[in-house]
């Protein structure tokens, strides 16, 4: 179909960007690179009164590395995170999560700002977020206020942003010594929606014992979740296939998937076993 | 219907106006007259370019794949008035870049089409990794394309001419 009538605008600041918004009431929507709004709108699952275009705002696709950790602009592109070679180590996940995302012309122009607002159950850089703490930096013309990854979700398809709130940034703070992360899915075909993910970081003390452990799940309940036991059975522990082995199995009875056409609660959950204990795994070898 | 000549980075443009835009397609410029929820893939299509094939209409087939500042991008997906001001390159593209002229006579050479519905969309779709990755693997090209659906060939003979367009390009070797 075609998307439905709208009203467009293209401001040329972030603040006269909010001052539309603010203006144009709780029915406008901001677009950015278009890669999950386009296709909503065509489907006549969102029906905004105004689109604000803030895809070439200057300033908002920055990603910057510094010792407080990583900065990554709303409008950095999924491409751009899959191939900057700064994203090892701890910041690895983002990378790898980065380049599951859809199709190639999809990541070109996809924005995480746009990811993260759009809040997919099934979309990657979410977990990624939770997984690595971050926070959420919005503005609006009343202010900025910063909304930690874990308090931003608010359900499938749904956030805690006011209608005239603009996500401008994600903070990532700088990891513990000896941080590494992995991201693994699962999805029937290369491009797909992923039945199940999960974003993994974990940092090791000088005996090779766990430090801190985050994971992360995807696509198994409306909002991304931590599996809490999981980590708690790796912290204080050395990594060892018993370990993993027992951090996976309690990250999979630990989350409640939903089963719908595409994928059984069951098979989704053993989906979580099997991929959690694929990112420990390879965690666990590069030590 | 007011056609404006409309400057939607001053005022609004609204549900039931059309803006003027000048396009630069293929390094030509073409003007259109478009309203807000026009797609760029109507609007090329509208003005005759029907090169530019409309599948799915909601980003899952790439058929309507084209060019954007040099990178594919689903023009089912964009918005006309955001491809105002950027360079577009379609498969009418004449003469056609160094890329799309390669592509195109692997794709003959190579059977990579039957019934020539997805082939526009390849054709784009795999110029622009041409360009922007000269040496991407078998195994990367392999993964963009899957970017696209072909529901006649199964995508191996697109492969094999992508590869072949590849190694012409950079002069027979690779």
């Amino acid at each position: 179909m075609k998307p439905p009538p709208f009203a467009y605008r293209r401001p040329s600041s972030v603040q006269e960007a909010l001052t539309l918004a603010a203006q144009a009431g709780e029915d406008a929507k901001f677009i950015a690179g278009g890669q999950s709004l386009m296709p909503l709108l065509a489907l006549r699952m969102s029906r905004p009164s105004h689109l604000i275009d803030i895809n070439r705002l200057p300033g908002l696709d920055e990603l910057r590395q510094s010792g407080a950790g990583l900065r990554v602009g709303a409008l950095v592109r999924h491409a751009t995170l899959e191939r900057d070679a700064r994203l090892t180590g701890p910041w690895r996940a983002l990378r790898e999560a980065a380049a599951l995302i859809g199709h190639h012309p999809i990541r070109l122009r996809g924005t995480f700002g746009g990811s993260a607002a759009h809040a997919d159950p099934s979309a990657e850089l979410p977990v990624v977020a939770v997984a690595m703490d971050a926070t959420f930096v919005v503005r609006s013309t009343a202010g900025e206020r910063e909304i930690p990854a874990s308090d931003f979700f608010a359900g499938p398809l749904m956030t805690v942003l006011d209608p005239a709130e603009l996500l401008v940034e994600a903070r990532f703070p700088a990891p513990p010594p000896r941080t590494r992360s992995a991201f693994e899915e699962f999805g029937p075909r290369a491009g797909d929606f992923a039945f199940a993910s999960t974003a993994v970081t974990l940092s090791t003390r000088d005996d090779g014992t766990v430090q801190q452990a985050r994971i992360a799940l995807g696509g198994v309940d409306a909002v991304p979740v931590r599996a809490y036991e999981a980590e708690q059975a790796l912290e204080g522990e050395p990594l060892t296939d018993a370990t993993v082995r027992e951090a996976a199995g309690r990250a999979a009875a630990g989350c409640a998937p939903s089963g719908d056409a595409h994928a059984s609660a069951t098979y989704r959950r053993q989906l979580i076993a099997t991929l959690v204990e694929r990112a420990l795994s390879r965690l666990k070898e590069e030590r | 219907m007011t056609y404006t000549g409309h400057r939607v980075d001053s005022a609004w443009l609204e549900p039931d106006e059309h803006a003027d835009l000048d396009l630069l397609v293929n390094g030509r410029s073409v003007r259109v007259q478009v309203p807000a929820r026009c797609t760029l893939a109507d609007a090329l299509r509208e003005r005759g370019l029907t090169g530019t094939r409309l599948g799915c209409e909601q980003g899952s087939c790439g058929a309507c794949t084209i060019l954007l500042d040099g990178l594919p991008v689903r023009s089912c997906l964009t918005l006309a008035v955001q491809a105002e001001g950027c360079e577009l390159e379609t498969a009418e593209q004449a003469p056609p870049s160094r890329e799309l002229g390669a592509l195109r006579r692997a794709f003959h050479e190579h059977r990579a089409l039957q019934c020539g519905f997805c082939t526009s969309g390849f054709l784009m779709l795999a110029a622009g990794l041409l360009r922007d990755e000269p040496d991407a693997g078998a195994a990367r090209v392999r993964e963009v394309l899957s970017a696209n659906l072909c529901r006649c060939t199964g995508g191996v003979p697109i492969l094999r001419a992508v590869l072949a367009a590849q190694r012409e390009l950079n002069g027979g070797h690779a």
